[in-house]
């Protein structure tokens, strides 16, 4: 199979079958749940999913926004214009043979006019040690999208700050953003940049450090709960990255993705390019 | 578990509570954003609407598209609050039932309890599963809105949750 087939085929399992680290934790979720409402709804989940592996239909009719992270080896011969073909071709073929919702409108004030491809994709380019490319994808669904945000924080809010300001945002989005989310943070950087962060820490966190258990507790104890329908479940987890930011500020990005946590990733050899 | 048969009557839908599970059957019209800014426009300048209000509920969803053996494609519910503004105006002329997730805006309850309606949850994201309670389809305005347009979906065993029931109940876990 050629690189783009490859990436044709990811995007069309994408939105089918979660990556198997999710759906083991919304079963973990499913298992410790004891709110009547919120266990009807893991439990509709559950057979969601089964529904979805059985039909091949997908998973949500918001099959997202194409986002892609495209991380170019520095010592890749790759054309990036080449690249960016490849990515907006598979985009393309994917949305149409995978039975996509078009979801994308090319003027998005005033005609609101559907572009009928779910293209154009939002995607960023960046470099990283070796060669080759990886390709990294989201498929954003907007019920969860429209309760991301970034604050930027007085330099001096530290960790306690970090913490409230990402519940914060979680209260505010209630149960509109289909909990059990999956929760990306972003910090330092620029406010663009945090928010970049916030979506790359999907794939480059596994959850772990104190600080992304810490927030998981607290998103968990605003009792929002699967399907907002109350609980302790609200999030399943937090991918938090950092980067250096300036004396004055520290800005906090929130992404938030519903329990359809829908994303692959595709490596193209240097021999492919 | 209650069952609630679509169209509704007074009766049926004023006995569910907030908290109940609710199975939904019969049949149900699509709508979303677009659709709420055309009907509440069509009211304002009072012009017909394109379907009878009275008896009948609103799913706040748009479909992915039907792969080939499907009446539709993926096919849960879409955030309600986006309704919100809409919503009151739609009520009051008779539009009471409400299917969609997540929470509602104060006027909008309001509006429930004066009028006696309901608003029920479908569970987030359970496209696939829902998908499979709609028996068939028919586009019955706003073609050009593509999966934002005005559906008729006959439904079996369609499940659901009660969130604001007739006297203004909201349940909170």
């Amino acid at each position: 199979m050629d690189a783009e087939e490859r990436i044709v085929e990811s995007l069309v399992k994408a939105i089918r079958k979660l990556p198997a680290s999710s759906e083991a934790l919304i079963a973990k979720a499913a298992e410790r749940e004891e709110c009547k409402g919120a266990s009807l709804a893991l439990d509709a989940i559950a057979r969601n999913i089964e529904c979805a592996e059985k039909t091949g239909l997908p998973l949500c009719q918001d099959t997202g926004m194409f986002w892609c992270l495209a991380s170019i080896g520095r010592e890749s011969r790759c054309r990036i214009g080449k690249l960016e073909r490849l990515i907006l071709s598979a985009a393309a073929e994917a949305s149409a043979i995978g039975y996509y919702r078009k979801s994308v409108v090319s003027d998005p004030i005033y005609s609101r006019r559907n572009t009928g491809t779910n293209l154009p994709p939002v995607i960023n380019y960046e470099t990283v040690d070796g060669d080759g490319v990886v390709l990294r994808f989201l498929l954003k669904g907007f019920g969860s999208e429209n309760c991301s945000s970034v604050r930027m924080l007085n330099p001096t809010s530290g960790e306690r700050g970090v913490i409230n300001a990402v519940a914060d945002m979680m209260r505010a989005a209630g149960g509109k953003p289909c909990p059990p989310v999956f929760l990306g943070v972003g910090v330092g950087g620029t406010m663009d940049r945090a928010a970049f962060l916030s979506k790359k820490a999907f794939f480059f966190s596994d959850g772990n450090s104190e600080l992304e258990k810490r927030i998981l507790d607290s998103v968990n104890a605003l009792g929002i709960g699967a399907g907002g329908l109350g609980g302790d479940n609200t999030a399943l987890s937090v991918s938090l990255l950092s980067e250096p930011t300036h004396i004055a500020g520290l800005p906090v990005a929130l992404t938030v993705n519903c329990w359809a946590e829908r994303k692959c990733e595709i490596r193209i050899s240097e021999e492919e390019l | 578990m209650i069952e609630l048969k679509l169209p509704y009557d007074e009766e049926s839908l004023e006995s569910v509570r907030a908290g109940d599970a609710v199975v939904l059957s019969g049949v149900l019209y699509v709508g979303r954003d677009q659709v709420h800014k055309r009907l509440y426009e069509l009211i304002s300048e009072r012009k017909p609407l394109p379907f009878e209000f009275t008896g009948n509920g609103i799913y706040y969803m748009g479909p992915s598209p039907a792969p080939p053996g499907f009446p539709l494609g993926a096919a849960g519910p879409t955030t309600s609050m986006r309704m919100d503004p809409f919503s009151p105006l739609l009520i009051e002329k008779g539009l009471r039932l409400m299917v969609g997730k997540g929470p509602r805006s104060e006027s909008v309850r309001n509006a429930i309890r004066e009028y006696k309606g309901l608003y029920l949850q479908a569970y987030g994201g359970c496209g696939a599963l829902y998908s499979s309670c709609i028996k068939s389809v028919e586009t019955v305005a706003y073609p050009d809105l593509g999966p934002e347009a005005l559906l008729r979906i006959r439904i079996e065993d369609f499940p659901a949750f009660a969130m604001i029931d007739s006297m203004g109940n909201l349940y909170n876990g």
